[in-house]
Protein backbone atom coordinates (compact mmCIF):
# COMPACT_ATOMS: atom_id res chain seq x y z
CA UNK A 1 0.00 0.00 0.00
CA UNK A 2 1.27 3.22 -0.56
CA UNK A 3 2.49 5.58 1.86
CA UNK A 4 0.06 8.44 2.85
CA UNK A 5 1.99 12.02 4.48
CA UNK A 6 0.28 15.40 6.42
CA UNK A 7 2.11 18.12 4.51
CA UNK A 8 0.83 20.88 5.39
CA UNK A 9 -1.37 21.85 8.75
CA UNK A 10 -3.13 24.58 9.97
CA UNK A 11 -5.01 25.79 13.27
CA UNK A 12 -7.28 28.67 14.00
CA UNK A 13 -6.54 29.80 18.08
CA UNK A 14 -10.28 28.47 20.08
CA UNK A 15 -12.21 30.97 21.14
CA UNK A 16 -15.81 31.06 22.24
CA UNK A 17 -18.00 33.80 20.67
CA UNK A 18 -15.61 33.31 17.34
CA UNK A 19 -16.50 36.71 15.31
CA UNK A 20 -15.73 34.96 11.80
CA UNK A 21 -18.62 32.58 10.46
CA UNK A 22 -17.76 29.25 9.43
CA UNK A 23 -17.25 29.99 5.77
CA UNK A 24 -14.42 32.43 6.76
CA UNK A 25 -13.12 30.11 9.41
CA UNK A 26 -12.67 27.41 6.48
CA UNK A 27 -10.84 29.85 4.72
CA UNK A 28 -8.52 30.85 7.34
CA UNK A 29 -7.44 27.45 8.14
CA UNK A 30 -7.39 26.14 4.33
CA UNK A 31 -5.68 28.85 3.02
CA UNK A 32 -3.09 28.48 5.74
CA UNK A 33 -2.46 25.02 5.24
CA UNK A 34 -1.65 25.35 1.90
CA UNK A 35 0.68 28.10 2.48
CA UNK A 36 2.17 25.50 4.96
CA UNK A 37 2.86 22.87 2.65
CA UNK A 38 4.30 25.49 -0.13
CA UNK A 39 1.49 24.53 -2.45
CA UNK A 40 -1.46 26.52 -4.33
CA UNK A 41 -5.24 25.59 -4.46
CA UNK A 42 -5.03 24.08 -8.01
CA UNK A 43 -2.67 21.49 -6.49
CA UNK A 44 -5.88 20.16 -4.84
CA UNK A 45 -8.31 17.98 -6.10
CA UNK A 46 -9.52 16.31 -3.12
CA UNK A 47 -11.47 18.17 -0.57
CA UNK A 48 -12.94 16.77 2.48
CA UNK A 49 -15.27 18.61 4.97
CA UNK A 50 -15.53 18.00 8.51
CA UNK A 51 -18.68 19.21 10.71
CA UNK A 52 -22.28 18.65 11.74
CA UNK A 53 -24.98 19.92 10.15
CA UNK A 54 -27.02 20.06 13.75
CA UNK A 55 -23.79 21.92 15.57
CA UNK A 56 -23.75 24.22 12.29
CA UNK A 57 -27.68 24.48 12.03
CA UNK A 58 -27.59 24.14 8.59
CA UNK A 59 -27.68 20.70 6.23
CA UNK A 60 -25.23 19.58 4.24
CA UNK A 61 -23.31 22.45 4.70
CA UNK A 62 -20.40 21.80 3.42
CA UNK A 63 -22.32 23.11 0.28
CA UNK A 64 -21.95 26.45 2.25
CA UNK A 65 -18.23 26.39 2.94
CA UNK A 66 -17.09 24.63 -0.91
CA UNK A 67 -15.35 27.89 -1.71
CA UNK A 68 -13.65 28.32 1.49
CA UNK A 69 -12.52 25.17 1.20
CA UNK A 70 -10.87 25.76 -2.11
CA UNK A 71 -13.23 23.37 -3.46
CA UNK A 72 -15.12 25.53 -6.09
CA UNK A 73 -15.06 23.45 -9.53
CA UNK A 74 -13.28 20.30 -7.47
CA UNK A 75 -15.12 17.54 -5.32
CA UNK A 76 -16.19 18.04 -1.84
CA UNK A 77 -17.37 15.38 0.35
CA UNK A 78 -18.35 15.55 4.22
CA UNK A 79 -17.38 13.45 7.11
CA UNK A 80 -19.78 14.22 9.73
CA UNK A 81 -17.92 13.13 12.96
CA UNK A 82 -14.38 13.67 14.59
CA UNK A 83 -12.00 15.02 12.19
CA UNK A 84 -10.01 11.84 12.63
CA UNK A 85 -12.03 10.02 10.91
CA UNK A 86 -12.55 13.07 8.22
CA UNK A 87 -8.57 12.23 7.83
CA UNK A 88 -9.07 8.51 7.35
CA UNK A 89 -11.48 9.52 4.70
CA UNK A 90 -9.11 11.39 3.29
CA UNK A 91 -6.73 9.12 3.15
CA UNK A 92 -8.91 6.46 1.73
CA UNK A 93 -9.77 8.51 -1.07
CA UNK A 94 -6.16 9.06 -1.99
CA UNK A 95 -5.41 5.54 -1.92
CA UNK A 96 -8.60 4.24 -3.77
CA UNK A 97 -6.10 5.97 -6.58
CA UNK A 98 -8.81 8.09 -7.47
CA UNK A 99 -7.66 11.37 -6.24
CA UNK A 100 -4.65 13.34 -5.17
CA UNK A 101 -4.00 16.23 -3.25
CA UNK A 102 -6.45 16.09 -0.36
CA UNK A 103 -7.48 19.32 2.08
CA UNK A 104 -9.33 17.79 5.28
CA UNK A 105 -10.65 20.71 7.11
CA UNK A 106 -13.00 20.86 10.00
CA UNK A 107 -14.74 24.01 11.65
CA UNK A 108 -17.11 24.17 14.52
CA UNK A 109 -19.07 27.28 16.06
CA UNK A 110 -20.44 25.09 19.26
CA UNK A 111 -20.48 28.49 21.10
CA UNK A 112 -23.76 29.76 18.81
CA UNK A 113 -26.00 26.58 19.68
CA UNK A 114 -27.30 24.51 22.91
CA UNK A 115 -24.75 21.69 23.39
CA UNK A 116 -27.07 19.60 25.38
CA UNK A 117 -29.80 20.06 23.13
CA UNK A 118 -27.61 18.99 19.95
CA UNK A 119 -26.34 16.10 22.23
CA UNK A 120 -30.07 14.87 23.28
CA UNK A 121 -30.78 14.80 19.90
CA UNK A 122 -27.67 12.15 19.62
CA UNK A 123 -29.59 9.81 21.36
CA UNK A 124 -32.65 7.58 19.86
CA UNK A 125 -36.02 9.84 20.02
CA UNK A 126 -38.11 6.72 20.83
CA UNK A 127 -36.41 5.72 23.64
CA UNK A 128 -34.22 7.43 25.18
CA UNK A 129 -34.23 11.42 24.15
CA UNK A 130 -37.06 12.03 25.69
CA UNK A 131 -35.56 11.42 29.58
CA UNK A 132 -33.33 14.33 28.31
CA UNK A 133 -30.29 12.76 28.74
CA UNK A 134 -27.34 14.72 27.04
CA UNK A 135 -23.11 14.28 26.05
CA UNK A 136 -22.84 15.66 29.75
CA UNK A 137 -25.31 13.48 31.61
CA UNK A 138 -24.14 10.36 30.08
CA UNK A 139 -20.59 10.86 30.66
CA UNK A 140 -21.62 11.63 34.01
CA UNK A 141 -22.86 7.73 33.82
CA UNK A 142 -19.85 6.62 32.22
CA UNK A 143 -17.57 8.49 34.88
CA UNK A 144 -19.24 6.83 37.88
CA UNK A 145 -19.32 3.28 36.38
CA UNK A 146 -15.47 3.56 35.63
CA UNK A 147 -15.21 5.31 39.36
CA UNK A 148 -17.02 1.98 40.20
CA UNK A 149 -15.24 -0.09 38.32
CA UNK A 150 -11.77 0.22 39.92
CA UNK A 151 -12.57 2.46 43.33
CA UNK A 152 -11.13 5.57 41.66
CA UNK A 153 -11.89 8.94 43.30
CA UNK A 154 -12.96 12.33 41.88
CA UNK A 155 -9.50 13.68 42.96
CA UNK A 156 -7.75 11.69 40.73
CA UNK A 157 -9.93 12.81 37.39
CA UNK A 158 -9.39 15.89 38.68
CA UNK A 159 -5.44 15.65 38.36
CA UNK A 160 -5.97 15.58 34.17
CA UNK A 161 -8.12 18.93 34.47
CA UNK A 162 -4.78 20.31 36.66
CA UNK A 163 -2.38 18.74 34.10
CA UNK A 164 -4.04 19.90 31.01
CA UNK A 165 -5.12 23.16 31.30
CA UNK A 166 -1.59 23.82 32.89
CA UNK A 167 -0.01 22.20 29.73
CA UNK A 168 -2.39 24.87 27.83
CA UNK A 169 0.04 27.87 29.93
CA UNK A 170 2.22 26.96 26.67
CA UNK A 171 -0.37 26.98 23.49
CA UNK A 172 -1.39 30.05 22.88
CA UNK A 173 -4.32 28.33 20.84
CA UNK A 174 -5.93 27.17 23.32
CA UNK A 175 -9.23 28.76 24.79
CA UNK A 176 -8.78 28.20 28.82
CA UNK A 177 -4.76 27.42 30.26
CA UNK A 178 -5.19 27.87 34.00
CA UNK A 179 -2.88 26.89 36.68
CA UNK A 180 -5.18 25.41 38.74
CA UNK A 181 -5.07 22.42 41.63
CA UNK A 182 -7.11 19.43 42.52
CA UNK A 183 -9.07 21.68 45.33
CA UNK A 184 -10.24 24.14 42.84
CA UNK A 185 -11.70 21.61 40.40
CA UNK A 186 -13.41 19.75 43.61
CA UNK A 187 -14.78 23.02 44.87
CA UNK A 188 -15.74 23.76 41.01
CA UNK A 189 -19.64 24.11 39.99
CA UNK A 190 -21.11 20.25 40.49
CA UNK A 191 -22.25 19.51 37.31
CA UNK A 192 -23.73 15.98 37.18
CA UNK A 193 -22.09 14.13 40.00
CA UNK A 194 -19.12 13.22 39.94
CA UNK A 195 -18.21 15.46 37.16
CA UNK A 196 -17.81 19.64 37.85
CA UNK A 197 -17.36 22.16 35.76
CA UNK A 198 -13.65 21.88 35.67
CA UNK A 199 -14.25 18.42 34.72
CA UNK A 200 -15.99 19.62 31.47
CA UNK A 201 -14.10 20.58 28.54
CA UNK A 202 -15.47 23.79 27.43
CA UNK A 203 -17.30 23.89 23.85
CA UNK A 204 -15.17 26.37 21.40
CA UNK A 205 -15.02 27.50 17.85
CA UNK A 206 -12.66 26.68 15.72
CA UNK A 207 -11.30 25.08 12.60
CA UNK A 208 -8.33 23.37 11.65
CA UNK A 209 -7.18 22.09 8.31
CA UNK A 210 -4.26 19.28 6.91
CA UNK A 211 -2.71 18.69 3.48
CA UNK A 212 -2.55 14.84 2.82
CA UNK A 213 -0.38 13.95 -0.27
CA UNK A 214 0.27 10.29 -1.60
CA UNK A 215 4.26 9.19 -1.40
CA UNK A 216 5.27 10.42 -4.74
CA UNK A 217 2.99 13.32 -4.50
CA UNK A 218 4.17 14.38 -1.05
CA UNK A 219 8.03 13.71 -2.17
CA UNK A 220 7.75 15.69 -5.09
CA UNK A 221 5.69 18.83 -3.64
CA UNK A 222 7.28 18.93 -0.14
CA UNK A 223 10.06 18.99 2.01
CA UNK A 224 11.32 16.03 4.21
CA UNK A 225 10.68 18.45 7.15
CA UNK A 226 7.39 18.95 6.36
CA UNK A 227 6.41 15.69 5.59
CA UNK A 228 4.65 13.51 8.47
CA UNK A 229 3.77 10.34 7.57
CA UNK A 230 0.46 8.51 8.32
CA UNK A 231 2.16 5.26 9.50
CA UNK A 232 -1.28 3.22 11.30
CA UNK A 233 -4.56 4.21 11.63
CA UNK A 234 -7.63 1.60 13.23
CA UNK A 235 -11.27 2.62 13.96
CA UNK A 236 -13.58 0.20 16.06
CA UNK A 237 -17.73 1.47 17.11
CA UNK A 238 -19.38 0.07 20.25
CA UNK A 239 -22.74 -0.47 20.61
CA UNK A 240 -25.39 2.53 20.19
CA UNK A 241 -27.88 2.09 23.19
CA UNK A 242 -25.86 3.06 26.67
CA UNK A 243 -27.62 0.24 28.28
CA UNK A 244 -26.40 -2.52 25.69
CA UNK A 245 -22.30 -1.40 27.21
CA UNK A 246 -20.21 -1.56 29.82
CA UNK A 247 -19.46 2.36 29.91
CA UNK A 248 -15.77 1.40 31.47
CA UNK A 249 -14.93 -1.26 29.35
CA UNK A 250 -12.88 0.04 26.45
CA UNK A 251 -13.29 -2.68 23.62
CA UNK A 252 -14.22 -0.82 20.99
CA UNK A 253 -10.81 1.18 21.79
CA UNK A 254 -8.83 -1.56 22.22
CA UNK A 255 -9.55 -3.15 18.81
CA UNK A 256 -8.77 -0.03 16.97
CA UNK A 257 -5.32 0.44 19.09
CA UNK A 258 -4.41 -3.08 17.83
CA UNK A 259 -5.48 -2.53 14.08
CA UNK A 260 -3.43 0.93 14.41
CA UNK A 261 -0.39 -0.21 16.00
CA UNK A 262 0.01 -3.67 13.68
CA UNK A 263 -0.23 -1.34 10.81
CA UNK A 264 2.20 1.10 12.23
CA UNK A 265 4.58 -1.76 13.66
CA UNK A 266 4.47 -1.00 17.39
CA UNK A 267 4.86 -3.58 19.93
CA UNK A 268 5.28 -2.03 23.07
CA UNK A 269 3.15 1.77 23.15
CA UNK A 270 4.42 3.54 26.13
CA UNK A 271 8.12 2.72 25.14
CA UNK A 272 7.30 3.42 21.16
CA UNK A 273 5.09 6.44 21.11
CA UNK A 274 6.21 9.81 22.34
CA UNK A 275 3.31 12.31 22.66
CA UNK A 276 -0.28 11.28 22.67
CA UNK A 277 -3.33 13.60 22.00
CA UNK A 278 -6.11 11.70 23.21
CA UNK A 279 -9.58 12.80 23.53
CA UNK A 280 -10.64 14.30 26.86
CA UNK A 281 -14.00 15.66 26.89
CA UNK A 282 -14.27 14.96 30.15
CA UNK A 283 -11.36 14.24 32.91
CA UNK A 284 -12.35 10.77 33.35
CA UNK A 285 -12.10 10.19 29.66
CA UNK A 286 -7.99 11.04 29.62
CA UNK A 287 -7.32 7.77 31.44
CA UNK A 288 -9.96 5.64 30.31
CA UNK A 289 -8.77 6.08 27.02
CA UNK A 290 -5.18 5.68 28.05
CA UNK A 291 -5.79 2.05 29.31
CA UNK A 292 -7.93 1.16 26.25
CA UNK A 293 -4.74 2.47 24.28
CA UNK A 294 -2.71 -0.21 26.16
CA UNK A 295 -0.41 2.19 27.88
CA UNK A 296 -0.86 0.55 30.88
CA UNK A 297 -3.52 -2.05 32.31
CA UNK A 298 -7.07 -1.59 32.88
CA UNK A 299 -8.04 0.63 36.08
CA UNK A 300 -4.17 2.29 36.33
CA UNK A 301 -4.58 5.24 34.10
CA UNK A 302 -5.45 7.61 37.49
CA UNK A 303 -2.42 5.63 39.14
CA UNK A 304 0.20 6.30 36.19
CA UNK A 305 -1.02 9.80 35.77
CA UNK A 306 -0.32 10.10 39.65
CA UNK A 307 3.09 8.95 39.24
CA UNK A 308 3.80 11.90 36.21
CA UNK A 309 3.81 9.14 33.85
CA UNK A 310 1.80 11.26 31.57
CA UNK A 311 2.61 14.84 32.26
CA UNK A 312 4.53 17.29 29.93
CA UNK A 313 8.13 16.29 31.30
CA UNK A 314 6.62 12.39 31.86
CA UNK A 315 7.55 9.12 29.78
CA UNK A 316 4.72 9.70 27.73
CA UNK A 317 3.44 12.92 27.44
CA UNK A 318 -0.17 13.36 27.34
CA UNK A 319 -2.12 16.33 25.63
CA UNK A 320 0.35 18.76 25.48
CA UNK A 321 -1.62 20.90 23.75
CA UNK A 322 -3.60 21.54 26.65
CA UNK A 323 -6.72 18.85 25.44
CA UNK A 324 -10.18 18.99 24.85
CA UNK A 325 -10.31 20.27 28.10
CA UNK A 326 -8.72 23.32 27.60
CA UNK A 327 -10.44 24.11 24.32
CA UNK A 328 -12.99 21.76 22.74
CA UNK A 329 -14.42 22.63 19.00
CA UNK A 330 -16.19 19.06 19.03
CA UNK A 331 -15.41 18.09 15.48
CA UNK A 332 -12.48 20.22 14.68
CA UNK A 333 -11.24 18.14 17.85
CA UNK A 334 -8.93 15.27 16.12
CA UNK A 335 -8.27 16.97 13.35
CA UNK A 336 -6.28 19.68 16.20
CA UNK A 337 -5.11 16.34 17.73
CA UNK A 338 -3.34 15.23 14.20
CA UNK A 339 -2.16 18.71 13.88
CA UNK A 340 -0.43 19.32 17.44
CA UNK A 341 1.29 15.60 16.80
CA UNK A 342 2.57 16.82 13.24
CA UNK A 343 4.29 19.92 14.70
CA UNK A 344 5.39 17.86 17.56
CA UNK A 345 7.02 15.42 14.98
CA UNK A 346 8.22 18.24 12.60
CA UNK A 347 9.89 20.46 16.18
CA UNK A 348 7.48 23.16 15.45
CA UNK A 349 5.16 22.88 18.70
CA UNK A 350 6.84 26.17 20.09
CA UNK A 351 6.61 26.04 23.92
CA UNK A 352 4.64 23.11 23.71
CA UNK A 353 7.38 20.90 22.19
CA UNK A 354 7.82 17.80 24.30
CA UNK A 355 11.46 17.47 22.90
CA UNK A 356 12.31 14.99 20.07
CA UNK A 357 9.35 13.21 18.91
CA UNK A 358 9.81 9.97 16.18
CA UNK A 359 6.33 8.57 16.76
CA UNK A 360 2.94 10.45 17.88
CA UNK A 361 -0.27 9.31 18.58
CA UNK A 362 -3.76 10.75 17.80
CA UNK A 363 -7.05 9.41 18.79
CA UNK A 364 -10.75 10.64 18.68
CA UNK A 365 -14.09 9.47 19.28
CA UNK A 366 -17.55 9.68 17.65
CA UNK A 367 -20.59 9.56 19.53
CA UNK A 368 -21.81 9.56 23.13
CA UNK A 369 -19.16 7.74 25.81
CA UNK A 370 -16.86 6.91 23.15
CA UNK A 371 -18.82 5.08 21.22
CA UNK A 372 -17.00 4.74 18.52
CA UNK A 373 -12.94 5.75 18.04
CA UNK A 374 -10.34 6.07 15.89
CA UNK A 375 -6.56 5.91 16.28
CA UNK A 376 -3.59 7.32 14.58
CA UNK A 377 -0.34 6.74 14.52
CA UNK A 378 2.07 9.16 12.87
CA UNK A 379 5.91 9.80 12.46
CA UNK A 380 8.39 10.61 10.39
CA UNK B 1 -5.34 40.27 8.27
CA UNK B 2 -6.54 43.90 6.79
CA UNK B 3 -6.77 46.35 9.60
CA UNK B 4 -10.61 46.88 8.60
CA UNK B 5 -11.48 44.23 10.15
CA UNK B 6 -10.82 45.50 14.07
CA UNK B 7 -13.35 48.36 13.41
CA UNK B 8 -16.05 46.17 12.34
CA UNK B 9 -19.15 46.00 14.19
CA UNK B 10 -19.79 42.21 13.67
CA UNK B 11 -23.93 41.30 14.08
CA UNK B 12 -25.02 38.56 15.57
CA UNK B 13 -28.14 37.34 13.99
CA UNK B 14 -31.00 35.00 15.71
CA UNK B 15 -32.16 32.07 14.25
CA UNK B 16 -34.44 28.82 15.56
CA UNK B 17 -34.92 25.74 13.66
CA UNK B 18 -38.19 24.11 14.26
CA UNK B 19 -38.77 20.97 11.97
CA UNK B 20 -41.89 17.94 12.69
CA UNK B 21 -41.00 14.33 13.05
CA UNK B 22 -43.73 11.64 12.92
CA UNK B 23 -40.93 8.69 13.16
CA UNK B 24 -42.65 4.96 13.42
CA UNK B 25 -41.86 2.67 16.51
CA UNK B 26 -41.67 -0.19 14.94
CA UNK B 27 -42.62 -3.22 15.81
CA UNK B 28 -40.04 -3.85 18.74
CA UNK B 29 -40.66 -1.38 20.73
CA UNK B 30 -43.79 -1.03 20.02
CA UNK B 31 -44.93 -3.79 21.13
CA UNK B 32 -42.81 -3.08 24.04
CA UNK B 33 -44.44 -0.13 24.71
CA UNK B 34 -48.21 -1.65 23.93
CA UNK B 35 -47.52 -4.21 26.85
CA UNK B 36 -46.74 -1.06 28.56
CA UNK B 37 -49.49 1.14 28.44
CA UNK B 38 -51.81 -1.70 28.31
CA UNK B 39 -51.27 -4.23 30.70
CA UNK B 40 -48.46 -2.33 32.50
CA UNK B 41 -45.75 -4.82 31.86
CA UNK B 42 -42.22 -4.74 31.05
CA UNK B 43 -40.94 -7.18 28.45
CA UNK B 44 -37.57 -7.85 27.20
CA UNK B 45 -36.41 -10.13 24.02
CA UNK B 46 -33.83 -12.96 23.88
CA UNK B 47 -31.22 -13.72 20.77
CA UNK B 48 -31.69 -17.11 19.99
CA UNK B 49 -28.24 -17.20 19.22
CA UNK B 50 -26.19 -15.92 22.39
CA UNK B 51 -29.22 -16.26 25.35
CA UNK B 52 -28.81 -11.92 25.63
CA UNK B 53 -31.96 -10.52 27.20
CA UNK B 54 -32.20 -6.95 25.86
CA UNK B 55 -34.29 -4.23 27.33
CA UNK B 56 -35.84 -2.28 25.59
CA UNK B 57 -36.34 -5.01 23.05
CA UNK B 58 -33.97 -4.98 20.09
CA UNK B 59 -34.83 -5.96 16.54
CA UNK B 60 -31.36 -7.37 16.54
CA UNK B 61 -28.76 -9.06 18.44
CA UNK B 62 -25.67 -6.95 18.52
CA UNK B 63 -23.40 -9.60 19.00
CA UNK B 64 -25.24 -12.40 16.54
CA UNK B 65 -26.83 -10.00 14.02
CA UNK B 66 -30.00 -12.72 14.70
CA UNK B 67 -33.35 -11.41 15.26
CA UNK B 68 -34.69 -11.91 18.74
CA UNK B 69 -37.66 -13.85 18.68
CA UNK B 70 -38.63 -14.87 22.44
CA UNK B 71 -40.24 -12.42 24.31
CA UNK B 72 -39.72 -12.78 28.27
CA UNK B 73 -41.59 -10.82 30.77
CA UNK B 74 -39.44 -8.95 33.60
CA UNK B 75 -40.67 -8.52 36.88
CA UNK B 76 -39.72 -4.79 36.67
CA UNK B 77 -37.17 -4.92 39.81
CA UNK B 78 -33.25 -4.11 39.25
CA UNK B 79 -30.22 -3.24 40.69
CA UNK B 80 -28.45 0.42 40.28
CA UNK B 81 -25.37 0.13 37.81
CA UNK B 82 -24.34 3.55 38.08
CA UNK B 83 -26.15 6.78 38.07
CA UNK B 84 -25.84 10.85 38.18
CA UNK B 85 -27.42 13.48 40.00
CA UNK B 86 -27.88 16.36 37.12
CA UNK B 87 -27.44 19.69 38.56
CA UNK B 88 -27.88 22.32 35.73
CA UNK B 89 -31.36 23.31 34.32
CA UNK B 90 -32.73 22.65 30.85
CA UNK B 91 -36.47 23.05 31.10
CA UNK B 92 -36.50 22.11 27.32
CA UNK B 93 -34.79 18.75 27.57
CA UNK B 94 -35.17 17.57 31.45
CA UNK B 95 -39.16 16.19 32.05
CA UNK B 96 -38.27 17.53 35.68
CA UNK B 97 -36.43 20.03 37.68
CA UNK B 98 -32.81 20.12 39.06
CA UNK B 99 -31.82 18.04 40.73
CA UNK B 100 -32.87 14.55 39.67
CA UNK B 101 -31.01 11.46 38.98
CA UNK B 102 -30.45 9.00 36.12
CA UNK B 103 -29.82 5.39 36.61
CA UNK B 104 -28.44 2.69 34.05
CA UNK B 105 -30.82 -0.07 35.76
CA UNK B 106 -29.13 -3.95 35.17
CA UNK B 107 -32.96 -5.02 35.00
CA UNK B 108 -33.82 -8.45 36.97
CA UNK B 109 -34.26 -11.09 34.36
CA UNK B 110 -32.05 -9.10 31.54
CA UNK B 111 -28.60 -8.60 29.97
CA UNK B 112 -28.78 -5.17 29.85
CA UNK B 113 -29.34 -1.80 31.62
CA UNK B 114 -32.48 0.91 31.05
CA UNK B 115 -31.42 4.21 31.54
CA UNK B 116 -34.27 6.00 33.49
CA UNK B 117 -35.17 8.50 36.06
CA UNK B 118 -34.21 7.12 40.03
CA UNK B 119 -37.06 9.24 42.70
CA UNK B 120 -38.37 8.51 45.68
CA UNK B 121 -35.24 8.85 47.73
CA UNK B 122 -32.82 12.13 48.41
CA UNK B 123 -30.27 12.32 45.55
CA UNK B 124 -27.47 12.01 48.06
CA UNK B 125 -28.63 8.77 49.24
CA UNK B 126 -28.42 6.74 45.67
CA UNK B 127 -25.84 4.03 45.53
CA UNK B 128 -24.33 1.93 42.84
CA UNK B 129 -25.76 -1.55 43.79
CA UNK B 130 -28.83 -0.31 45.30
CA UNK B 131 -31.88 -2.46 44.46
CA UNK B 132 -34.69 -0.64 42.40
CA UNK B 133 -38.19 -1.20 41.20
CA UNK B 134 -40.05 0.59 38.15
CA UNK B 135 -43.04 2.75 39.08
CA UNK B 136 -45.22 2.51 36.25
CA UNK B 137 -47.67 6.14 35.61
CA UNK B 138 -51.18 5.94 35.79
CA UNK B 139 -52.17 7.48 32.36
CA UNK B 140 -49.93 5.82 30.00
CA UNK B 141 -49.22 6.82 25.91
CA UNK B 142 -46.82 4.30 24.92
CA UNK B 143 -43.37 5.99 25.32
CA UNK B 144 -40.89 5.37 27.79
CA UNK B 145 -42.19 8.12 30.06
CA UNK B 146 -45.22 5.43 31.05
CA UNK B 147 -42.31 4.34 33.08
CA UNK B 148 -42.83 7.25 35.45
CA UNK B 149 -39.14 6.27 37.21
CA UNK B 150 -37.49 3.92 39.66
CA UNK B 151 -37.68 4.00 43.28
CA UNK B 152 -35.90 2.02 46.37
CA UNK B 153 -37.11 -1.72 46.49
CA UNK B 154 -39.23 -2.39 50.26
ZN1 LIG C 1 -27.00 -12.92 20.16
Amino acid sequence: MEKVAIIGVAQSKYEQNKPETFAEMVYDVTRRALEDAGITKDEVDNVVSVSSDFWDGRTISSMAIQDSACAYGKDITTVEGDGTFGCLYGMMRILSGSFGVTIVVAHHKGTESNMNGITNCAFDPLVERKLGIDAVSSAALQARRYMNKYALKEEQFALVSVKNHGNAMRNPLALFPMEITVEDVMNSRRIADPLKLLDCSPVTDGAAALVLAAERQAKKLSTRKKRVWLLGVGHCSDAYRLGDRDLADTRALKAAAKRAYSMAGIVDPLREIDVAEVYDAFSYMEPLWLEGLGFCDDGKGCEYLERGYFHFDGRLPVNPSGGRLSANPVQVAGLAELAECVLQIRGEAGDRQVGEVNVALAHGINGMCGQSHCVWILGR
Amino acid sequence: MSDWKKDVEVLVHQGKISVPYSWTVGSTLSRWYCELRDNGKIWANRCPGCGTVFVPPKAKCIHCYLEPHDWVELPGTGTVETYTVVRYEEPKLHPRKAPFVYGLIKMDGADTCLLHFIDEIEPEKVKVGMRVEAVLAEEREGNILDIKHFRPLG
